[in-house]
């Protein structure tokens, strides 16, 4: 399977849960936030370095954003990745989901894969809409929420988790996972990888290698206006009450029947 | 001092910093009061590559330098000085010589599995009776047909209990004094060779430190490291690269401890305030702090020089002192400011104390340390 190909798609993002909003612009504020590769972007590109371990594959890991987005790529270069794509175009700034996943499936397109690998959702947008966007745009088959994912010959086995139960899907390659932590631990970069190997070439997509019309990409193209950004104000004062553990119980219950959030039985 | 460190230095210490917090912290309190060797982190260190970071890959190590090494025993510090001077001995004592004076056997033979982490190093050469005389050698080694035979015994030997591979130092020929020292590449469980009683220490109390003994002990003569006599001049100059290890491990402590400094003065409160707004504990905390900054740049200054080939047994000294009277101070000092909560063993300054004190005294007291200097510049 020397010839497996893997795409992976990272995203750079905030290091942070207490990521601020800037009251007037109504954007995230970076500035003195480290950044990192997102969490499950890791799981997949374990996922993806499992895969080549074991069958042995060629990995890709691709993402978008600034120059500045050249750190998580040196850190896969590090991890064993094979092959890094940097899309970053001025023009591309402002991107929705659809915009974005389009663009990142052009260059998945260019590059060639078997299997594309991305991480259930990014801790700064949380939309869990891109892994699948960029299947659509493929017209390729989507399994979203991986736990465990298997090979075997054409096709994928995953098992996916839902709400309250775990659902086990196969389909045939090429197709696109999305991951989640639950899936493994992502492994440490290796010292030896980091020395001597540390200027791998980077291939740089912009738009003169991707070629889309500058009306349908960035905030332009993007279909998605988001109106507001505002960070939620402090919930008000609770009651306090003092009383034994059944008063508590009886309290809650005759609240809850009041707000009708639960049925008389 | 980020300006000080290449783009590879930089992107090395991200991976330590994420591995001492996600592998290091969480066992360093059991080290400590269960004297527990963290064998399953030395496993991982070795995975990541960080058991042969300062060789090139071409005899089996990571490609680094001396400078990410320093940095490596520095972030672990920061958690643990046990696991920091587990990697330092066996770095800086053990390999590094077989790397400098090993021949082409000796270094396929024994460096190569220790880079990869298969093996744990340990250096010998302090005996009951030569500790800061360390000329003073006692053991003995005296070539019979193919073998020389060891007798004599070392004591507080870092990793010694755990080690596969041994530098030893033995007298070859007493005439000679210090000119008749060897370098001996020993294994554990070489005929003759016995692993001693485990040290109960202060600090540092997971590291494995014991004393070896030497009774007949059989030792293939091809494992002679460099030539006859040249034993005093290799532990020198080995000593030199652990001593700027020992001062990594000294600045990291300190740097832990200022960690935790400044997160109590924000939590802490008294007289309704954080005690961090008093100027009182302010003025502790800037000097502190400082103090630690210029321990670093004399640290890095001495990793700097060695990977340029321009150290000087000054240089290691100065940092080596420098840093770990920091060490001592600073912690002594943050757990002044935590008060009663920190001669506890709730919080982990009291340990960084006690951990503190070796760095004083190993590698060469401090006190040594100043007959080095001064004997440098008094010509």
């Amino acid at each position: 399977m020397m010839s497996f190909r893997i795409i992976v798609f990272a995203k750079q993002v905030p290091d942070t849960t207490e990521v601020r909003v800037d009251p007037i612009k109504g954007t995230l504020i970076r500035d003195g936030v480290k950044s990192i590769m997102n969490p499950e972007d890791k799981n997949a590109l374990e996922v993806a370095l499992q895969l080549k371990d074991k069958y042995g594959a060629k990995v890709t890991v691709i993402t978008m954003g600034p120059p500045s987005a050249e750190a998580i790529l040196r850190e896969s270069y590090a991890m064993g990745a094979d092959e890094a794509v940097l899309i970053t175009d001025p023009l591309y700034a402002g991107s929705d989901t659809w915009v974005t996943s389009m663009i990142l499936a052009k260059a998945a397109q260019m590059m060639g894969f078997d299997l594309i690998l991305t991480g259930r959702q990014a801790i700064d947008g949380d939309t869990a809409q891109v892994g699948i966007e960029i299947a659509e745009h493929l017209k390729i088959p989507v399994i979203a929420y991986a736990v465990d994912l298997k090979i075997e010959g054409e096709r994928v086995i995953v098992t996916r988790e839902l709400d309250n139960t775990y659902e086990v899907v196969s389909t045939r390659i090429p197709c696109l996972v999305t991951c989640t932590k639950e899936l493994n631990k992502p492994r440490y970069m290796r010292v030896e990888n980091i020395f001597g190997y540390f200027d791998r070439p980077i291939s740089i997509f912009n738009n003169s290698v991707l070629k889309f019309d500058k009306n349908e990409v960035g905030l332009v193209g993007s279909p998605t206006k988001v109106r507001r950004t505002f960070t939620k104000g402090p919930k008000e004062q609770g009651t306090i009450f003092n009383g034994t553990a059944d008063e508590a119980a009886e309290l809650i219950l005759s609240k809850l029947k009041a707000e009708k959030l639960i049925s008389e039985q | 001092m980020d300006y000080l460190l290449t783009k590879e230095q930089l992107l090395a210490r991200e991976l330590f910093r994420e591995f001492a917090e996600k592998e290091v912290k969480p066992l360093a309190q059991k080290v400590d009061e269960d004297e527990y060797f963290p064998t399953e982190t030395v496993e991982k260190m070795a995975e990541i590559g960080m058991m042969g970071i300062p060789f090139p890959k071409e005899v089996g190590g990571a490609g680094g330098d001396y400078l990410t090494y320093i940095i490596a025993v520095e972030e672990i510090a920061k958690y643990c000085a046990t696991t920091a001077i587990i990697l330092s001995a066996h770095t800086s004592l053990c390999c590094y010589p077989i790397y400098m004076w090993g021949t082409e056997h000796q270094k396929e033979k024994y460096l190569r599995p220790l880079l990869r982490g298969e093996y744990l190093g340990a250096f010998a050469l302090t005996e009951p009776n030569a500790g800061s005389d360390a000329g003073n050698q006692q053991t003995t080694a005296k070539l019979v047909g193919d073998y020389y035979v060891l007798n004599g015994s070392k004591v507080f030997i870092t990793n010694g209990g755990k080690a596969d591979v041994f530098i030893v130092f033995a007298m070859t020929d007493k005439s000679k004094g210090t000119k008749g020292i060897s370098a001996f590449i020993v294994e554990k469980g070489f005929e003759g060779f016995k692993i001693g009683k485990p040290e109960r220490k202060l600090g540092i109390r997971g590291s494995s430190t014991t004393e070896l003994i030497f009774e007949d002990c059989k030792v293939p003569k091809e494992n002679l490291l460099g030539s006859e006599g040249m034993g005093f001049k290799i532990a020198l100059q080995t000593l030199d690269g652990g001593r700027i290890g020992v001062g990594a491990q000294a600045l990291g402590i300190a740097e832990g401890a200022i960690a935790e400094v400044l997160k109590y003065v924000k939590e802490r409160k008294q007289f309704s305030k954080p005690i961090g707004s008093f100027q009182g504990i302010q003025w502790y905390i800037a000097d502190m702090i400082t103090k630690t900054e210029a321990a670093k740049l004399l640290v890095y200054n001495a990793a700097l020089k060695k990977d340029r080939g321009i150290l000087t047994s000054a240089d290691a000294a100065m940092a080596k002192k420098f840093a770990s009277d920091v060490a001592m101070e600073v912690t002594t000092q943050a757990v002044q400011i935590f008060g009663g909560y920190g001669y506890t063993k709730d919080y982990p300054v009291e340990r960084m104390m006690r951990d503190a004190k070796i760095t004083q005294i190993y590698e060469g007291t401090n006190e040594v340390q100043k007959m080095v200097i001064a004997s440098h510049y008094i010509k």
